[in-house]
């Protein structure tokens, strides 16, 4: 199976041959002269190259489904779309030339100005007009965290997204085929799917694959099994490649580090791994999960934690992203991995047909250090229920120079159990502190087994200063970060004693 | 045609209603649909290649050598050009010839171009980039403006000015406080990197098309490095994806590159920056440094003030020498300083050429007298909005700058006590005062700030525009002028003032791809300016054309021309039921076949201005644009994480030409401004290189980062006192500092964990780690115990 086949657009395209470190940005501007979408950064951190993708998927109705979500093009590889339908700004009007409802609004409101990062602006719209029925301010500010403009200061942007739905009714009545009644219609709530969105389920079904995806090409070759088995056999048998998930790290290696690699295995197409099992005992995300699912997922478990992960990167990474890249990743400075470290994740590994599993810190052993095995990787993440025991609380608080779409600088994860007034367990982790996310061994022994008061928590405050020894770098100095993470112990104490005002801003 | 306009002619009524109205941009339709063309998005020519620049490894050194055989052999690579390829005169500076456009033997930033490599792609061309090898001799590289002053190293001579006795005045003053502060840099962040497409053309001739504010420039400079007239240089520019000053100075030097090769390989050359190369390759704004000695009276008046403005300009000249220049004409901002004295230090470092950057000086100068006021206030426990209302300058007194100019058009003292009262700026300080005390983590501050800008350019031959109106003979319209679309909406407006000047349907009307070859020898569109010269240039045009038809139409009716009317969508004459009426379509085809010229050109020069660049004095500006905004934010002092609550503006635009666009330059502008004196950092390490090279890492704000509660209000029925386009006043700037606000506000909420006892020692840009920083600092001067120190 040597051909690659997505939709760009509602037209099928088919491809042999294909380098796969080419970047869906690339084939669309370059090969296709699609050159609506921008390159502003090739990093996947400004937007403008903002498309979106369609995958099949079913609702609680067990109907087939087109879901929608946006993607940084500019650092998606192109095989990873094999099946998908890829819509970028040119599919938005219709045949009769009608602006859709998202373009009129930004007309409307004066939403562009140079109208570079306009595209990625409508596109961020777009996905959010499908996906939400009447989405808040905060809403639309997380949905366009990922979309930089330097000209309008936001304003007539955010405007924009409120007026969209009301352009729907004029624009809706210029459309004359079924995808673009489905494209102009904004997001419902349990109705059933439009002949539009049907129709497009069904040419994905055609293009759904059983055996691997097979794509070779004198660059390099891509597989995308379809199976655990597959996919593990074939990590074996190709020791040195790339184990590619989302690719929100990886597009860097190729569009900043122009690495390559003759072999890339994609984790995406395994349907095992794309799983989330929910147990008596936790729940069970599989490593190709999206970022954005496995967070879902979590705030089933963990709510108090929902905050952070809208300020994880953005809505376009979290949907390219995967869980199990963050955490195989295991960047110092990652903010999935301070919670699931507090919570006492565990991650379970594979090599072959063999599967261990272990706790979640236990994998990182010193900056880009693992004790991940040669042919071991990340297969699931299992997150246990909140302990149950005494009073449970925790928080996770990310800083960064800005508060959203950006690394954090320190990034906490504090879970502690009183009971009786009395810390009974409790489990610290921070990120960007040490050379990996790092459990805060003195400052947890400090408070274990005292009285949860703010004398204990200063104490615990002073044991953090022994547990860490942080860098400077461009996001803050040494002294910030520790000084910042001490202080965030503070900010969970205030806020465990229900201090009357707010303690935070964010 | 070409004599400056009798003003009479401007107060003409707005009959059309194509000013002064709210339209889209121009280019809304395409913006939203990915239909309008950037220079990337150019359909490439058969064989088009691709280049990348190759960039020294070092802040500064001797490049004693260098080896380039690996990326010749680099997969994909056609040439790679060096110093020795430039044909003409290997330098891009504009006005003081200091910028290699390939460096020689000596590299003095980190980024400096060495060598271009021409590839079959864009990827293959960074590639090869990469394969250099150098044999250096680093020398100690200077990377801060202390070490610069401490070794004498300008790029442009020192300069001290100022008026009457400062020394004098400072020591007879009841009051004096002393002090240093200092602002950081700000990179451009447009969201179009740097791009230039050269294209060979017969005899010699090559055509450019590129990413800049300054078509004019780019064509001379192209010109004089091939060694080539200018009229054999052709450069075009229909829109740019942002420029903010960025692609005033700078384009020349990537238009130049593509140029050498073009024209050596005989094929199309396009050479577009990755962001990162951009961002390290390409000057920003430049950071200052200040000393000040203030003497004052009781009530905060200024009496007598030392100022000291050190800047960063980078390795080169570039335009250091002007925007240093503005910053010393507006360390005044909106107040009279009567006896001063003030030094200005020009800095080489060894860092990339810092350079135009929206305020292009202006900014940098308020930010010291701004953090003056604040200080002053502090110092008599005032309300920081009564020191700045105490020295504003005056209507009939008080009221003459520093460097000569008379401010006779100054409207603060009615703006201020408006937005005083609109934003309930008294009532919420004493508010949040209280709030502070019992809130103990969360302080709020807030602040109120002016400002006046000086509009024009300093150099007052830069202030002359002309423009191109040709008219179909089916009525069809298309405008060219010398100004450049950057977003700002110049088309658009542009567009405007011709469909109201000719009384026609805007849809008549297309402004055209900015192109040297149509109008020449034309200013940047910088300096606020491109409305004011551009507008005026097109209606000078627009005038000449209705005055062919009026003669025509007169005599064909027997009427006088002073009868026509140019409304409707064609012309008039008469009233009541002896009207008579010719729509324009079919009068421009009947002059057409009456072989009446349809086409004009426009031309205009400011009045009034003049400079005397070596004394510092005279009329610079031909007017002031002023506003004034309102600030409350919240900062968290267990972290330095800020979040600005609530803002509200009121903003000077004259009569606006379209309010829609204008409070879009201000929101944006205001915003550009909060980032650069927030959360902006730019971070170089001890090696002189840049460390925040990427928006991963420099962080713009986004659209969280704006107040949730955002009122901006343009002042009404304030048209600009001078003859400006239908008594309109530029926007593009001034806006950018009405957000001192904020950062004045900032600094309120930080001297609030004294108690209000310590001024907050907060520069900027205030990030969460300086803002944390400023609380500790504060904490240390408050007589109650800190919350971080165990209160209850």
């Amino acid at each position: 199976m040597n051909v690659l086949r997505f939709f760009l657009n509602g037209v099928l395209v088919e491809r042999e041959g294909v380098d796969p470190h080419t970047t869906l940005l690339d084939f669309v501007r370059e090969e296709r002269r699609l050159t609506g979408t921008k390159e502003g950064c090739a990093e996947g951190d400004c937007g403008a190259c903002t498309v979106v993708i369609g995958e099949l998927s079913k609702d609680s109705a067990g109907r087939d489904r087109v879901s929608l979500s946006p993607i940084n093009a500019c650092i998606r590889l192109l095989p990873t779309l094999d099946g998908k339908a890829v819509f970028t700004v040119e599919s938005l009007k219709s045949a009769s030339g009608t602006l859709h409802p998202t373009q009129q609004a930004m007309v409307d409101c004066h939403g562009s100005q140079c109208g570079f990062c306009t595209p990625g602006f409508v596109m961020a719209l777009f996905a959010l007009f499908k996906n939400e029925t009447s989405p808040t301010r905060a809403r639309t500010c997380e949905a366009i965290a990922g979309n930089l403009c330097r000209c309008t200061g936001y304003r007539p942007i955010l405007d924009a997204a409120q007026v969209m739905y009301q352009k729907v009714p004029p624009a809706a009545a210029s459309c004359s085929t079924d995808m673009e009644r489905w494209l102009f219609s904004p997001a419902t709530t349990g109705a059933p799917p439009l002949p539009g969105e049907s129709e497009l389920a069904e040419k994905l079904i055609s293009l759904v694959r059983t055996e691997a995806l097979h794509l070779t090409s004198s660059a390099g070759t891509f597989i995308a099994p379809r199976t655990i088995e597959d996919f593990s056999a074939a990590v074996l048998a190709n020791p040195d490649a790339w184990i590619l998930g989302g690719g929100t790290d990886i597009g860097l290696w190729v569009t900043k580090g122009l690495q390559t690699n003759g072999v890339i295995i994609y984790t995406g197409e395994v349907a095992a791994l794309k799983r989330v099992d929910e147990t008596d005992t936790g729940i069970r995300i599989g490593a190709a999960v999206s970022l954005e699912a496995a967070f879902h997922a979590m705030n089933r478990l963990y709510p108090e934690l929902a905050h952070v992960w809208t300020r994880f990167a953005s809505w376009p990474i979290r949907s390219s992203g995967t869980f199990g890249g963050n955490v195989a990743n295991g960047s110092p400075i990652g903010d999935s991995m301070p919670a699931l470290i507090a919570i006492g994740a565990e991650v379970v590994l594979r090599r072959g047909e063999r599967q261990r599993t272990i706790p979640l810190e236990s994998l990182y052993l010193d900056y880009k250090k693992q004790s991940r095995e040669a042919g071991e990787w990340v297969e699931a993440i299992v997150m246990p229920r909140r302990s149950t025991a005494g009073v449970f609380q925790i928080a996770s608080y990310k800083n960064s120079k800005r508060n959203e779409q950006d690394i954090s600088a320190v990034c906490a994860a504090i879970a502690v159990t009183t009971e009786r007034g009395v810390v009974s367990q409790c489990r610290i982790a921070f990120g960007g502190m040490a050379g990996t996310s790092k459990r805060a061994a003195l400052t947890e022994q400090t408070l274990t087994g005292k009285a949860w008061s703010e004398t204990t928590v200063r104490a615990a405050m002073e044991a953090l200063s022994k547990d860490y020894s942080p860098i400077s770098d461009m996001r803050s100095s040494a002294a910030y970060r520790m000084q910042v993470a001490q202080n965030l112990l503070l900010r969970f104490w205030l806020e465990s004693q229900g201090e009357p005002q707010a303690v935070r801003l964010f | 045609m070409n004599a400056p306009l009798n003003p009479t002619q401007l107060r003409i009524d707005v009959l059309q209603h194509a000013v002064a109205t709210s339209m889209p941009h121009e280019s809304a339709h395409l913006h939203v649909t990915g239909e309008a063309i950037y220079t990337d998005d150019i359909a490439a020519p058969r064989g088009m290649l691709s280049a990348a620049i190759g960039y020294g490894p070092a802040a500064h050194a001797a490049l004693k050598s260098f080896d380039l055989r690996a990326v010749l052999k680099a997969p994909g690579v056609i040439a790679v050009y060096t110093a020795k390829d430039v044909p003409g005169v290997n330098n891009y500076g504009g006005i003081v010839l200091d910028d290699p456009i390939l460096a020689n033997d000596l590299i003095e930033y980190h980024g400096q171009p060495v060598f271009l490599v021409v590839a079959e792609s864009h990827l293959l061309a960074r590639k090869a980039a990469r394969l250099a090898k150098y044999v250096l001799e680093i020398r100690t590289p200077i990377l801060s403006i202390d070490e610069a002053l401490a070794a004498k190293s300008y790029v442009l001579d020192p300069v001290t000015t100022g008026r009457g006795d400062a020394e004098a005045a400072l020591a007879r003053s009841p009051h004096r406080i002393g002090g240093k502060t200092a602002h950081g840099g700000q990179d451009h962040f447009y969201l179009e990197g740097m791009v230039a497409i050269a294209h060979p053309v017969e005899d010699g001739q090559i055509a450019i098309q590129c990413s800049t504010q300054h078509p004019t420039e780019v064509q001379h400079i192209v010109a004089r490095a091939m060694a080539l007239p200018d009229a054999k240089v052709r450069v075009e520019c229909r829109r740019m994806g942002g420029g903010f000053g960025g692609k005033e100075s700078q384009p020349a030097l990537f238009a130049s590159l593509c140029a050498i090769a073009a024209a050596r390989l005989g094929c199309s050359v396009k050479l577009r920056l990755d962001r990162d190369d951009d961002m390290i390759i390409t000057g920003k704004r430049h950071p200052f440094q200040f000393e000040y000695d203030i003497g004052f009276d009781d009530d905060g008046r200024i009496l007598g003030a030392d100022l000291m403005l050190a800047s960063d300009c980078g390795y080169s000249a570039d335009l250091s020498g002007p925007v240093n220049a503005r910053a010393i004409c507006h360390v005044d901002n909106a107040y009279y300083l009567e006896h001063v004295r003030i030094r200005n230090f020009p800095c080489k470092t060894h860092k990339v050429s810092n350079t135009a950057f929206r305020g292009f000086g202006g900014p940098q100068g308020m930010f010291l007298i701004e953090h003056v006021m604040d200080e002053i206030a502090h110092a008599l426990g005032k309300d920081p909005l009564d020191v700045r209302k105490h020295n504003l300058y005056g209507l009939t007194e008080r009221n003459e700058t520093h460097y000569g100019q008379a401010v006779d058009d100054n409207i603060l003292h009615d703006i201020v006590p408006e937005l005083e009262r609109r934003a309930d700026y008294r009532a919420r300080r004493v508010a949040l005062r209280e709030q502070n005390k019992t809130c103990r983590i969360i302080k709020r501050g807030i602040a109120m700030t002016p400002v006046k800008f000086g509009i024009s350019f300093n150099a007052s031959h830069l202030n002359q525009a002309g423009a191109l109106v040709n008219i179909y003979s089916d009525g069809s319209v298309i405008v060219n002028h010398g100004g450049t679309e950057m977003g700002q909406g110049l088309f658009t407006k542009v567009a405007q003032v011709v469909a109201e000047e000719l009384g026609i349907d805007i849809k008549r009307i297309r402004v055209s791809t900015t192109d040297t070859s149509k109008v020449p020898n034309t200013s940047a569109t910088a300096a606020s300016s491109g409305s004011d010269l551009n507008g005026m240039a097109a209606k000078d045009a627009c005038r000449t054309l209705r005055s062919r038809l009026a003669e025509f139409a007169g005599k064909k009716w027997d009427v006088d021309t002073s009868a026509i009317r140019f409304v409707n969508d064609g012309i008039e004459a008469g009233a009541g039921n002896g009207v008579k009426r010719w729509a324009f379509a079919d009068l421009v085809h009947d002059a057409w076949f009456s072989r009446i010229s349809l086409s004009a050109q426009g031309f205009y020069k400011t009045p009034k201005i003049h400079w005397n660049r070596d004394t510092f004095k005279g009329r610079p500006f031909y007017y002031f644009a002023y506003g004034v905004a309102c600030a409350q934010v919240a900062i968290d002092t267990l972290t330095g994480e800020l979040k600005v609550e609530r803002v509200e503006i009121l903003h000077d635009v004259g009569s606006s030409l379209n309010p829609a666009l204008d409070k879009g330059q201000i929101e944006g502008a205001f915003i550009q401004g909060v980032g650069w004196l927030t959360g902006e950092e730019l971070v170089w390490n001890g090696k002189g290189v840049l460390t925040t090279h990427a928006p991963s890492t420099y962080k713009i704000p986004t659209a969280a980062d704006i107040p949730e509660e955002f009122n901006v209000w343009l002042v009404e029925n304030s048209p600009n006192r001078e003859d400006t386009i239908y008594r309109s006043k530029a926007v593009g700037e001034p806006p950018l500092m009405l957000a001192f606000a904020v950062h004045q506000a900032i600094r309120d909420a930080v001297s609030s964990v004294s108690g209000y006892k310590a001024s907050a020692q907060l520069a900027a840009p205030a990030t969460a780690e300086a803002i944390l920083n400023a609380v500790m600092a504060a904490q240390a001067h408050r007589l109650v115990p800190s919350p971080l120190a165990g209160e209850g």
